[in-house]
């Protein structure tokens, strides 16, 4: 299989985020940077199933110079290539994103032959536009399927993949003909850590480069505002054993008894 | 939670190990109404405590820091927070497996059990250790792994039991509010929170790599910059998960690439000294909020571990293949110097520094710093090089702490040697005659912020004319010249000329003047004007602060006179003890006075030569200070001598200082005259006398009588420590004696000559074992020197009363080899009877 996974660098979650005084851009002084989760779950997914059923993986990310160290850290855990579509690091439209990924997956398919199967995340982690790997598909005319959960290529048909997205109900189970596209969901997979040896294997790796543009559409960002802080009250129910009565009584209450 | 108080007695800032540990023996030694606060939550507030490796090797080359991790690790076992490990320190190099000897001595010094061992035998304990990179391994079984986060609670719980504590996380400090106090001091006065303002008579700083911006807020400062040391915990390992506890295994350190491997149940941690100094500024870090982590577990930046991935790997190959799960730029704190920050600050009184301390030596530097607060002055252990007031201002801006901290980070595994000098920060001071001694080709050593002269290359001619050579081990020979033995041997036979204008010399004046000046000394001071005394200072307790010289030069004015690695302690101490009546006035003359010495048998003709005064010795005795002029310039003449040849002190004015030491060199080209460097002043020809320095023979361990300053007869006047120093002489015949050794022989397994440092080296009995007295001070090397004159290395230490006879055979260890040495005794190796101060 030849399978391209797309993922960006964004500011690594978990902490309270900041916005720069210009209102555009996450400030990122105290923070590192990840690729975005769904799409780290997207190289997993890669990865496991090039180890599955052999082929060859690539990673492709569009942004600063910077996202070599998310291009990297997906070799370290088992992607064969990484390409770069470098920009200025100003935050691009979901169509000038699409539009120019698009040209560069082109490109590079004009050179190395078509990617069975190109994985998106489902969406950003930053800017959450949720739809830039439709657009992309929907460029190349591939079938694509979102909030994906589930691959499995050994039980379709020949020449296919089977794709599960959760609903409320159940899981929808579509089989798409490659070449094809999908969006993946965190709980797709349990993505590994680098070990010590992949690191030092994607520090020696060639990182290639192509150069790809879009034209901007109609989402221009504005500006970014902090959610208003939620603030949780904690009530001490008491110390020690002095606490029972209350606890009994807030089970209570929440009719846990 | 109880609300939040207005006052208090001592308010502590900052819950991790030191604060915490702080908390509990404040309770212990009996303080009452204390309040912990913390920024972040409890038990892990986010400082460095939180993500420390949590690792105690007790063996160090420094006592302080050896002796401190020895009682800090005995504490995590009393509260059943410790687990033994053990430890190996690997060689990969024949110079590491060198230091590892040096290791193996300074084990033998503290006490601590320790073994050599072959790449086999590190294999046979460490099973997935690559041995073939390996040349020997130095393994210590006690080294322990302890939980600090928990051992923080403990303590805090025990205070708390008490009801002398109340604690406050998520406070965050947004002022430190000080008072005027006697002679234009600063007192604190009160710590201002986000949840209110609390008064209180003390407040110690105890935050970490937070610490000098909180002193800042109260016009202090703590030295110390925020450094990340990297960390990343990699695994799971069959092998390791095997031991089902949180470490089965002893930690290996790899010293030659700087990183360390520690099992932490299933995984490894691999932390690094290796990287670049990544050094941050307190303002940068993240607060609890804004970090993913804590705020002192910053993102990692992976390039700079990179190149310790891949010697861990050479080291232990399982490494390789295992998940890295967890990593980190740990932030840690860095001081200018490498050593911690306790006691009070020299700008606010009461205002206490509990920083730069390790998990290692948390809580015994927490009991140093609740001793100093209640006895005022550590009990446990001499505090010299912890001591924040160590620091002069030159030392304390942040261009010297970035500087040194980014110098000496890559240190922190480093071979360091005991005379090593600094490359950073150099000329910060310098004396008058800098430019002279630059023509004459000096190697400058740096005393604390002040350049001194070493040797003077110029002289190189003498290592000819007495036959000199240099040193056959690369070890010995660093830091050293011949030329050094030369400018001793023509000192002794015709004068030399020292530059002491790194002395600090401090003039107390007003009618209080003479009264503090017996306060603060064990010997007369006030015999007249144009009189001196070389005197201790002692702490409350009877032990040395200080060991100085004082003049009096003036109806109420005496002079004192101190070494450059003291002034600033001695300068805290003084102003600390200034009366509330502000009857004398204190001034720092350091950098309007120059001070040369000139000694050896021809400093009679050569000063004679230039001046109409008597400087005979009935003119100028022993002791004596004069004012007379000298080639026509204005100078205070004060026989003494620390070299064991006669001479004296001569200070002059700053601007003097030049043509003083241009007519002294004239004066003294036909008589031999030689400019002669701190290498004789300081070592050679002290320890030919047996004359005793601060910081070295003297700590606060020991007192006069045991180092033999005891004089014959008790002034009168109150000083402060006399009831101990009474008891003390009372007591009669010391458990220890300060005594000089010669090594009789120092040729070593090899054949080769060696010259033992003066790093702590144990004294041991002729039989090789380790020698402590009652109170655990054990008989190791104070100072240790070539003597030119008798041509044998003799080393200085306190032994027991019944080994210090003269004659008395013992053994020395040095590089983990043992030497014969035999006493000499209390006095002088060389011209006991001090014929030659009287010529």
């Amino acid at each position: 299989m030849r399978i391209l996974a797309l993922v960006k660098r964004v500011p690594a979650p978990g902490a309270r985020i900041n916005i720069t005084a210009d209102e555009q851009y996450v400030d990122d002084k105290n923070l590192g940077h990840a690729i975005s989760p769904h799409e780290e779950c997207g190289v997993e997914a890669a990865v496991q199933l090039i180890e599955q059923h052999g082929g060859e993986a690539t990673v492709m990310s569009m942004g600063a110079d910077v996202s070599e160290e998310q291009l990297r850290a997906a070799v370290s855990v088992g992607m064969a290539k990484m390409v770069l579509v470098p920009t200025d690091g100003t935050p691009k439209d979901p169509q000038e994103t699409a539009a120019a990924l698009t040209a560069a997956i082109q490109q590079l398919e004009a050179e190395e032959g078509a990617f069975d199967l190109i994985i998106f995340g489902n969406e950003s982690a930053d800017q959450g536009g949720f739809q830039v790997g439709i657009r992309i598909a929907h460029a190349l005319g591939r079938p694509m399927v979102n909030g994906i959960k589930g691959l499995d290529v050994d039980g379709a048909s020949d020449g296919h993949i089977l794709a599960n997205r959760e609903i409320d109900s159940g899981v929808e189970v579509y089989e798409l003909p490659m070449p094809a596209c999908v969006g993946v969901k965190e709980g797709i997979n349990l993505p590994r850590y680098p070990t010590m040896k992949g690191r030092l294997a994607s520090k020696k790796a060639e990182l290639a480069t192509v150069e790809a543009a879009g034209e901007a559409g109609g989402q221009a960002q504005v500006k970014l505002l902090s959610p208003p802080e939620v603030v949780n009250e904690t009530v001490i129910l008491g110390n020690g054993p002095d606490a029972a009565p209350a606890i009994v009584d807030l089970l209570e209450e929440l009719g846990v008894m | 939670m109880s609300e939040f108080p207005s006052k208090a007695n001592v308010v502590v800032i900052g819950a991790g190990i030191v604060g915490s540990c702080l908390v509990g023996h404040l309770s212990r030694l009996g303080w009452e109404d204390i309040v912990l606060i913390d920024k972040g939550p409890l038990p892990n507030p986010g400082g460095s405590t939180g993500h420390a490796s949590n690792f105690i090797f007790p063996v160090d080359h420094n006592k302080e820091m050896a002796l401190l991790g020895v009682q800090s690790a005995n504490q995590y076992r009393d509260l059943d927070r410790s687990v033994d490990s053990g430890g190996i320190e690997v060689a990969r190099t024949q110079e590491r497996m060198n230091e590892l000897d040096r290791r193996m001595t300074s084990a033998k010094a503290w006490g601590v059990e320790a073994e050599m061992l072959t790449p086999a035998e590190v294999k046979e304990l460490v099973p997935f250790i690559n041995e073939e990179v390996i040349m020997g391994g130095f393994h210590c079984p006690t080294v322990s792994v302890v939980d600090s986060l928990d051992t923080g609670t403990l303590f805090r719980n025990e205070a708390m039991d008490k009801g002398v504590l109340q604690v406050f996380a998520n406070t965050e400090v947004d002022d430190v509010e000080t008072v005027d106090a006697p002679n234009g001091q600063q007192k604190v006065s009160a710590v201002v929170t986000n949840r209110g303002r609390i008064e209180a008579n003390h407040v110690v700083v105890a935050c970490g790599v937070w610490s000098n911006r909180v002193a800042n807020m109260a016009g202090a400062t703590i030295p110390l910059v925020p450094a990340v040391h990297q960390m990343a915990d990699v695994g799971p390992m069959d092998i390791l998960a095997e031991t089902n506890n949180e470490i089965g295994y002893p930690i290996v350190r790899d010293m030659d690439t700087f990183c360390y491997e520690r099992q932490s149940s299933g995984s490894m941690e691999v932390g690094s000294y290796g990287h670049r100094a990544i050094l941050h500024h307190p303002d940068d870090i993240p607060s609890n909020e804004e970090a993913a982590l804590t705020p002192t577990e910053m993102p990692f930046t992976q390039e700079d571990f990179d190149p310790q991935m891949e010697t861990a790997i050479e080291l232990m190959d399982f490494l390789g293949d295992a998940e890295i799960k967890y990593a980190i730029n740990g932030l840690l704190s860095l001081t200018p110097d490498a050593m911690p920050c306790l006691g009070e600050t020299v700008e606010v009184n009461n205002l206490w520094s509990a920083a730069a301390v390790w998990v290692k030596e948390g809580p015994g530097m927490a009991q140093v710093v609740a001793e100093w607060m209640t006895y005022g002055y550590p009990r446990v252990i001499d505090p010299h090089v912890s001591d924040i007031a160590r620091f002069y201002p030159d030392e304390r801006n942040e261009e010297h702490i970035w500087a040194r901290a980014d110098e000496h980070f890559i240190k922190t595994y480093g071979i360091v040697h005991p005379a090593e000098q600094w490359v950073s920060r150099r000329n910060l001071k310098v004396s008058p005659y800098y430019s002279r001694q630059e023509a004459l080709d000096a190697m400058f050593f740096q005393a604390r912020v002040w350049e001194r002269a070493q040797w003077y290359n110029s002289n190189a001619d003498l290592v000819e004319r007495y036959g000199l050579s240099e040193r056959e081990v690369e070890w010995d020979n660093r830091w050293w010249s011949p030329i050094t033995i030369g400018e001793h041997l023509n000192m002794r036979e015709n004068a030399g000329l020292f530059d002491l204008t790194p002395f600090q010399v401090f003039e107390i004046s007003g009618p209080g003047a003479c009264d503090f000046a017996e306060y603060l000394a064990v010997n007369k001071v006030c015999k007249g004007v144009g009189t001196s005394a070389y005197t201790p200072w002692l702490n409350h307790d009877g032990g040395f602060h200080s060991d100085l010289t004082m003049m009096q030069t003036g109806e109420d004015t005496v002079r004192i006179v101190t070494g450059a690695f003291d002034g600033g302690r001695d300068e805290y101490w003084i102003k600390k003890h200034l009366p509330a009546d502000e009857s004398v006035t204190f001034t720092n003359m350091t950098e309007s006075v120059t001070t040369l010495g000139l000694w050896g048998p021809n400093a009679p003709a050569i000063l004679g030569s230039l001046t109409d005064a008597d400087v005979s010795y009935e003119g100028s005795p022993y002791g004596s200070v004069i004012n007379i002029e000298v080639a026509g310039i204005p100078v205070t003449l004060f026989r003494v001598s620390y070299v064991g040849d006669t001479g004296w002190e001569i200070y002059t004015s700053w601007d003097n200082g030049p043509a003083l030491w241009d007519a002294l060199m004239e004066a003294g080209s036909d008589h031999g005259l030689r400019p002669t460097g701190m290498g004789v002043y300081a070592v050679s020809g002290r320890i030919e006398k047996g004359y005793r320095l601060m910081g070295a023979e003297l700590e606060s361990e020991y007192n006069p009588v045991e180092a033999g300053l005891a004089r014959p007869k008790v002034k009168a006047a109150d000083f402060i420590g006399k009831e101990a120093y009474l008891a003390a002489r009372e007591a009669g015949d010391p458990e220890v004696h300060m005594v000089t050794l010669i090594v009789d022989d120092n040729t070593d397994s090899q054949g080769r000559k060696r010259y033992m440092q003066g790093g702590n080296e144990p004294i041991l009995t002729a039989d090789g074992e380790r020698i402590t007295d009652s109170h655990g001070r054990v008989s190791r090397v104070t100072t240790a020197g070539y003597s030119p004159s008798l041509e044998k290395m003799l080393i200085m230490g306190y032994v027991p009363a019944e080994m210090a006879a003269p004659g008395t055979q013992m053994k020395v260890m040095y590089m983990n080899e043992l030497f014969p040495c035999t006493v000499v005794g209390t006095g002088s190796a060389f011209d006991p009877e001090n014929t030659r101060l009287k010529g």
